[in-house]
């Protein structure tokens, strides 16, 4: 009966507040459509670093994932609905993690399990680390700890369920008009490339030559 | 050798395992069912056979006392203050350093104060490595036991600062009982010693 | 070529035994080298290390690895070679000017220098003459700089060495992206073009591998009337069967592998770098993460080699909880081992749930002493953390005397006769033991292919000869052997468990005080232990600061996989999955 009562004080959006049967349809709508969606969300079989043994051992027997109805760890991207980001996120794994990203279908979420998927963690200072995935792919849920414990990941998981009963069909992005944008993959050049960030990143550069002339001038 | 027997004989092992999770069952049945929290360290222990899982977050595994998530800073109830003494040797033995310190001054006399500032931990760089714990020369920094720490977001929420890092003497004496046994008869014998040197002082 | 003179009077190392041998033979190319060892001039290092190969009979290479000594301006390259009866290194090393950076290539005489040479090239940047694939290997084609040279910095550099000063007494938080100028971990050279952003890192080697696919034609046996075409087919790094972010290219002959090879670094932590700007202590839970199913052993191995050069032994009682807790490390990682093998094998997860369910209760007694189910970082320089009570011990024995045995009992019958299993396994990815040893690999991948060599029997370190084991071998060399191996290895811990825990003494834990911050007195050390994947080995040159001047770690499944390719040669695609799962690599070790 928890979800009922949630489902009374779930925000509305603001644009329906004024017509209020359609908004009581939208909230059963979504109520029954949220129910059913966060009680399978299948994760996709993907693994990092040392946090994903704690995902392994959350799927496992002792603390059973099924139970919340995600035991099935999908290898293929397509039909997956949850990305666990469990470990440390290199650069050199990025571009076939926002790959993979882009690939699943919606609607889609992402754990960031650990601290280092979280925030780059104990490596963040390492110069091959990514410092949080969230700098490319949005996170929906954090879970920190070193690693997290098995049950820490299930609580992320409690955590992205209360976030599923939150959503309004009609607010949702994937039922907008229009596709929806693909996340730029990352390139290795000499160094980690966001493509988005490359204006920024010409900028800069120009800025560290002027910079560098003029000291050479004056040395000169 | 008939070919298939290695076969039905490791079935045997999964049938094996599928029938025990029933017969536990059944004999869980006469002692009030097999979630009652009293068997839960049977269940979990050495001996168990049967279904194995823990129902988080029904019931959760019980913690040992070392064990080490986030840290937190002690506050000490009975005289009020917050014991670190803003000293630097947790800042310097963190090995992902993330531990930020900013010791206190006297607004008087502008002299270091042993009180903290402002005390950040980064909890998403944190390894839970444990090492601020057991190195503090104060027991001012101890390990949490809480891990259902999971966030929507990590710039505020993951950052811990000094209001959040405190937690009080008590709740540090109800998770570390042993350790705080140690605290406190460190304490006795130090008390003792002074009361002794002063009486050794006043018959002198 | 002479060495640069150093400045500060270092001892030298004796010339005694072999190494007279070998300065007897090669003359005034071989000069004895500080601390330990001989310096080998480059234009006689590959004659002279087959004479240590054959002559001297130190035929398993242990671990090569680098040294930027930029205050006298050259590398040194360090290599420690072993006799397989047992004993301990001969230790010579090669070295170069900065900017020559060259040395003679030795994959010709142990192929298992090869990646070892590579990792060498990628993260120091010293060209080893000869070597038939010299490509980086841990970071990728065009990344800019070699990062374990003194001289480069990361993006993220804030001081030389840790503890930062920025921490404490005014330590205002401020996160690392706002602190520099790039607003992330990123850095560019000021000659790079932004207008040229192209990916060429791959494509380098898919040519790479179609070349030799083409020039190895007619060498594989095939029907001559079957037209093939040779394809080069990707696995991973995000792949169901690679037990990580691991990735294989393979080159393809109808469904036969031509060739493989293994592609790293997308677990690349920058362990040594962080290694070496850390204090010595606190590398410690940094070894919890290479290997992390084993993270008790990692810890031991460290310790090991930092207590070598500080010169202390731990207590009796820690030195038996050491050993308690490494076995039980082995166990955990065979159990794991065998679990995830099976489900390579395509028994999806049944025996990975028996085997995780025996893991999970040894966990908790890792939990109980050391704080942590995963990333225990109990060892400490001279001792152990924490002791553990009487009713841990109970529970310990209770696990070691019935509940263990039980288990692998239960899954040697689940599974050791299972005509399935046999069928995939026996006779699949055979490495003969002339290989093994040649390609260096270590722990059960060797011991299957019939060479009895465990450093705990080799060269034993802590108190691993006061117990009573034997040391398990299996003659075929194939996956089911490395399956068998692991089973017996399992038993043979169990015994050295009773025994380490019926005598376990009381008393203390941590020999002197504990310290933080501790000075290691200058020189070199290598200490090795035997890992559950095999020989893990830390070296580690101290200038007698708090910090490692070079920390180097000889990653057991690191160099297990130069073997893959040798192999995986002529199996069908289906079998390199089960092949690599019978390696048992974990990726936190191998890209460290
Ligand atoms: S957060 Fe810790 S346990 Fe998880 S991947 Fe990072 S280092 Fe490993
Ligand atoms: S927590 Fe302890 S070690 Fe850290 S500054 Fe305070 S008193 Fe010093
Ligand atoms: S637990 Fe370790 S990493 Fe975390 S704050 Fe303490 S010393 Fe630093």
């Amino acid at each position: 009966m928890d979800e009922l009562r949630d489902l009374n004080t779930m925000p509305v959006p603001s644009e329906l507040s004024n017509n209020v049967f359609v908004t009581t349809i939208d909230r059963f709508v979504s109520y029954i459509y949220n129910w059913g969606r966060k009680r399978s969300v299948w994760p996709m079989m993907f693994g990092l670093a040392c946090c994903a043994i704690e995902m392994i051992c959350a799927a496992a027997s002792r603390f059973d994932i099924a139970r919340f109805g995600s035991e099935l760890m999908r290898p293929s991207p397509r039909q997956a609905d949850l990305m666990i980001v469990s470990g440390t996120v290199t650069k050199k794994m990025v571009p076939q993690i926002v790959r993979l990203y882009n690939q699943m279908p919606e609607p889609k979420y992402v754990i960031s399990m650990g601290a280092c998927a979280t925030g780059g963690g104990p490596f963040k200072e390492g110069y091959n680390v990514v410092s949080g995935i969230d700098k490319f792919i949005p996170v929906d849920v954090y879970v920190p700890g070193c690693p997290p414990r098995p049950e820490a990941l299930l609580q992320g998981l409690l955590k992205l369920y209360e976030k599923i009963e939150r959503q309004s069909v009609r607010a949702v992005p994937w039922y907008q008009r229009g596709e929806s944008e693909a996340i730029p993959v990352p390139i290795l050049g000499p160094d980690l490339i966001d493509p988005r960030r490359l204006p920024e990143i010409r900028a800069r550069l120009a800025e560290l030559r002027a910079r560098q002339g003029s000291s050479s001038e004056s040395s000169s | 050798m008939i070919y298939g027997l290695g076969i039905l004989k490791g079935l045997g092992v999964t049938l094996k395992h599928f029938i025990y999770s029933y017969i536990e069952d059944v004999r869980y049945l006469f002692e009030g069912g097999r979630y009652q929290p009293r068997h839960l360290p049977a269940r979990q222990g050495p001996r168990a056979r049967g279904v194995f899982t823990v129902q988080y977050p029904k019931e959760k595994l019980p913690l040992p006392e070392n064990f080490r998530y986030i840290p937190f800073l002690v506050y000490d109830t009975q005289e009020n203050k917050i014991k670190c003494t803003s000293c630097g040797i947790c800042a310097k033995v963190c090995p992902p350093q993330c531990i930020w310190i900013v010791r206190g001054t006297d607004p008087s006399t502008g002299r270091p104060k042993p009180e903290p500032e402002a005390f950040y931990i980064d909890a998403t760089i944190c390894m839970s490595c444990g090492f601020c714990a057991e190195f503090c020369p104060f027991d001012a920094i101890k390990m949490d036991h809480n891990y259902e720490l999971s966030s929507y977001e990590r710039y505020e929420s993951l950052l811990f600062d000094l209001p959040r890092l405190l937690k009080p003497d008590t709740y540090h004496a109800q998770i570390h009982p042993s350790d705080w046994a140690r605290e406190l008869a460190e304490k006795e014998a130090e008390k003792a010693k002074k009361g002794e040197k002063a009486a050794a002082h006043t018959s002198a | 070529m002479t060495a640069p003179t150093k400045a500060k009077a270092v001892p030298r190392a004796e010339l005694k035994g072999d190494l007279a041998v070998l300065k007897e033979k090669f003359g005034d190319a071989v000069q004895p080298a500080e601390y330990e060892g001989v310096v080998i001039a480059n234009d006689v290092l590959l004659e002279a290390a087959r004479f240590i190969r054959d002559e001297l009979g130190y035929r398993y290479l242990s671990s090569l690895t680098a040294v930027d000594y930029i205050q006298e301006g050259y590398f040194e390259v360090v290599y420690h070679a072993y006799r397989l009866e047992g004993g301990g290194p001969l230790v010579f090393k090669a070295r170069t000017p900065r900017d020559v950076a060259t040395v003679p290539s030795l994959v010709s005489v142990w192929p298992g220098a090869d990646f070892q040479e590579r990792e060498a090239w990628d993260l120091m940047g010293i060209r080893f003459a000869g070597h038939p694939n010299l490509k980086r290997i841990l970071l990728w084609e065009g990344f800019h700089g070699h990062p374990l040279r003194k001289d480069w910095k990361e993006p993220y550099y804030e001081e030389e060495h840790k503890p930062f000063s920025s921490r404490w007494p005014s330590g205002h938080h401020i996160r690392a992206e706002d602190r520099v100028f790039w607003h992330d971990n990123v850095q560019y050279p000021l000659d790079w073009d932004p207008d040229q952003v192209e990916d060429t890192s791959d494509e380098l080697l898919y040519i790479g591998m179609g070349q030799f696919a083409r020039a190895e034609t007619g060498e594989l046996v095939e029907p001559k009337s079957l037209r093939t075409e040779r394809l080069v087919v990707n696995m991973g790094p995000q792949h169901p069967s690679t037990h990580g972010v691991f990735r294989m290219v393979v080159t393809l002959d109808g469904e036969t592998i031509v060739r493989l090879e293994p592609v790293m670094g997308y677990l690349h932590r920058n362990h040594e770098k962080i290694g070496e700007r850390n204090m010595y202590l606190q590398n410690m839970p940094y070894t919890d993460r290479l290997d992390y199913i084993c993270s008790m052993s990692n810890n031991l191995g460290y310790a090991i080699a930092v207590e070598k050069l500080l010169g202390i032994r731990p207590p009796e009682r820690a030195e038996y909880l050491r050993v308690i807790m490494a076995e039980f490390t082995r166990i955990v990682n065979h159990l794991w081992a065998i679990g995830f093998l099976l489900n390579d094998l395509g028994a999806f997860f049944t025996p990975a749930l028996y085997a995780i369910e025996e893991r999970e209760l040894i966990l908790d007694l890792f939990e109980e002493a050391a704080g942590s189910r995963m990333m225990c970082n109990y060892m400490r320089f001279g001792g152990v953390a924490h002791d553990v009570s009487d009713d841990w011990i109970a529970r310990a024995k209770e696990l070691v005397y019935n509940r263990l045995p039980r288990a692998i009992e239960e899954l040697d019958r689940y599974l050791t006769h299972n005509e399935l299993i046999k069928a995939r396994c026996q006779g699949v990815g055979v490495l003969p033991p002339d290989l093994a040893v040649a390609y260096s690999t270590a722990g059960p991948v060797l011991r299957a292919s019939g060479i009895p060599y465990d450093v705990r029997r080799a060269e034993p370190y802590s108190i691993y000869d006061r117990f009573d084991f034997d040391v398990a071998v299996r003659y075929n060399g194939d996956v089911y052997d490395r399956y068998l191996i692991r089973i017996d290895e399992m038993w043979q811990s169990l015994r050295i468990l009773r025994q380490a825990l019926d005598q376990i003494p009381k008393g203390e834990i941590q020999a002197g005080k504990k310290q933080y911050m501790i000075r290691v007195p200058a020189g070199q050390a290598y200490g090795r232990v035997e890992n559950p994947k095999g020989e893990l080995g830390f070296y580690i040159v101290s200038d007698g600061s708090p910090n490692p001047y070079r920390y180097h770690i000889r990653a057991p499944s690191f160099i297990n996989l130069t073997a893959l390719n040798e192999m995986c040669k002529g199996h069908k695609v289906a079998d390199v999955v089960v092949i690599l799962g019978s390696i048992d690599i974990v990726l936190g070790e191998v890209d460290r």
